[in-house]
């Protein structure tokens, strides 16, 4: 790990203003993934700033009737939340589906929404990688890529996003809130926090320099049957290769996001105009231009039907 | 067992000695890189939590995780150093509470918090009751994962009765139920490399009260 000097931030938008002034400043607050990363010296901040002591830590209800959940809302506690569990089943069973006990108490909401990606060649420093060094090239295209995306990628780039969590949220429509070094706030939504990796893949996600996340939050409930399914290679503490979040209605219609397929949770709003018609018709449109490889062809398929299973444990329900 | 009758040189210095021993030898050929680039002084800080009911402070390189702080500085090596990526469980200690992972967390974040380490469960002459129930049930072999098995089996068992819901809840608007099921799917994050799973599950089993 390379040395970095550390301070506890004192307020929002004063660690805002020294994450985007200190020289190779970052944030810090669960640390699950940045100082796993760290240690293999991918990330080798030279300043960390600890947010854990803003407050950011409660689940509120809004005007709106929705849930605004704190940055640093650890990912057990919302996992466990009684209004989560009862309105937003999908968002509780995406996150009880990923990472270990450990791990889900100490990581965040923000933190597990800007995780980097499990793409091998992203770890292995001996390797060229677009997002870990920019212009270095893309080991993972000539390489085994079994895991990797098979829609949204580009020449420069194959990874996939590595969240369950986030593919709930992009099902819920969560917007993102955030603060900026000179003390401004916007709201994100979700759509459109994270990014394709283009030619610029080392770029994940809107957010600026310096600019913090303070909170998640989610419209009013919308009611269906909500399912989370993740296929992966063991049953538990496994990254997926492909799951499903899905939040179905009785009249056959509903909403679906999916992961470990791109760079982003992968949601295709005229695919759901499909879900009447059934897994195989929503599929055709939800992954209508997929690019997959030799490797990772299977992963089309199988969204199919994980979908498919999905739709059947709705009506079953 | 009678700790008492351990020998005087243990493993652990003699594995003191050796690394001793093998830095000697290689200062000759680092000599000319150290002048060459002369290292900066890495950043250090102070740090004061709670171990064990006691409480410590310590001033660290800044980079020094929780586990290396127990282990190296606070001479707690009950807590074992296995991936050093969250990926195996050996380093679960108790936060505030909460198992983490120890190796993947920094010492300095840990300002003000309580820790719990093996040492601090139980002794050889008053275990713990997870403890005495892994001798029991023979819920190791080699014994390294053991520590971090232990620490884990016991937040386990407090996050159920906590209704924490798990991958495995059927109906997670209700309490999850005490059982095998639900136990197993939370210590995934805890590998066992002898393969002592079914008898870890049966210790835990009968501390919570439940069929294995």
């Amino acid at each position: 790990m390379k040395p970095f000097t550390y301070e506890r931030a004192t307020s929002p938008k004063d660690a805002a203003a020294k994450a985007a002034s200190a020289k190779g400043a970052k944030f810090i607050a669960g640390g699950t993934n940045l100082l796993d990363l760290m240690k293999l010296e991918i990330e080798a901040p030279e300043h960390l700033i600890d947010v854990n002591h803003l407050g950011f830590d409660a689940i509120d209800e809004t005007a709106d009737g929705g849930l605004r959940i704190g940055a640093l809302v650890r990912n057990t506690d919302l996992a466990a939340d009684k209004r989560v569990r009862r309105d937003y089943g999908v968002l509780s069973r995406a996150l009880v589906a990923g990472a270990s006990g450990q791990l889900r108490n100490k990581a965040t909401t923000a933190g597990n929404l800007l995780q980097r990606t499990r793409c091998p060649y992203f770890y292995d420093v001996n390797m060229p990688c677009n997002k870990r060094k920019p212009g270095s090239g893309c080991a993972a295209l000539g390489g085994v890529s079994r895991q990797l995306a098979v829609i949204g990628s580009s020449d420069a780039c194959i990874a996939t996003h590595p969240s369950d969590m986030a593919i709930a949220m992009r099902v819920l429509d969560a917007q993102v809130e955030t603060i900026n070094p000179k003390g401004a706030t916007r709201t994100i939504p979700i759509a459109e926090f994270h990014r394709l990796p283009g030619d610029t893949p080392h770029i994940e996600t809107a957010l600026q320099p310096g600019e913090l996340i303070t909170a998640v939050t989610l419209p009013k409930p919308i009611g269906g049957t909500h399912i989370y399914r993740k296929v992966r290679d063991r049953a538990s503490y496994a990254f997926a290769l492909v799951s499903v979040a899905a939040v179905l209605q009785k009249d056959g219609t509903g909403r679906i996001a999916v992961g470990g397929v791109a760079h982003k949770p992968w949601r295709v709003e005229a695919a759901e105009a499909q879900l009447p018609r059934g897994a195989r018709a929503t599929t055709a449109v939800l992954l209508d231009g997929a690019r997959p490889r030799p490797d990772n062809a299977y992963k089309l398929p199988l969204v199919e039907r994980t979908l498919a299973a999905a739709i059947a444990e709705a009506k079953a329900s | 067992m009678n700790y008492t009758s351990l020998p005087k040189a243990s493993r652990r210095d003699v594995l003191k000695t050796g690394a001793a021993g093998a830095a000697v030898a290689s200062a000759g050929g680092s000599t000319a890189l150290a002048s060459a680039a002369p290292a900066a002084v890495p950043p250090r800080a102070k740090v004061g939590m709670t171990v064990n009911g006691k409480p410590v402070s310590v001033e660290l390189d800044t980079r020094t995780t929780l586990l290396d702080t127990l282990r190296e500085h606070l001479h707690l090596t009950g807590s074992k150093k296995g991936c050093d990526h969250g990926q195996c469980g050996a380093c679960t200690v108790i936060v505030n509470g909460r198992r983490i992972n120890s190796c993947l967390s920094l010492a300095v974040m840990h300002e003000g918090d309580q820790v719990t380490t093996i040492e601090g469960l139980g002794s050889p002459e008053n275990l713990h009751p997870m403890q005495a129930a892994f001798v029991k049930h023979d819920g190791y072999q080699c014994g390294y994962c053991t520590p971090g098995q232990i620490c884990s089996a016991v937040s386990v068992l407090e996050e159920i009765r906590a209704g924490i819901p798990s991958h495995v809840t059927k109906d997670i608007t209700q309490a999850p139920p005490l059982d095998t099921t639900e136990m197993r799917e939370r210590m995934s994050g805890n590998i066992c490399r002898c393969g002592a799973y079914s008898n870890i599950a049966e210790a835990m089993a009968e501390v919570a009260g439940a069929k294995a």
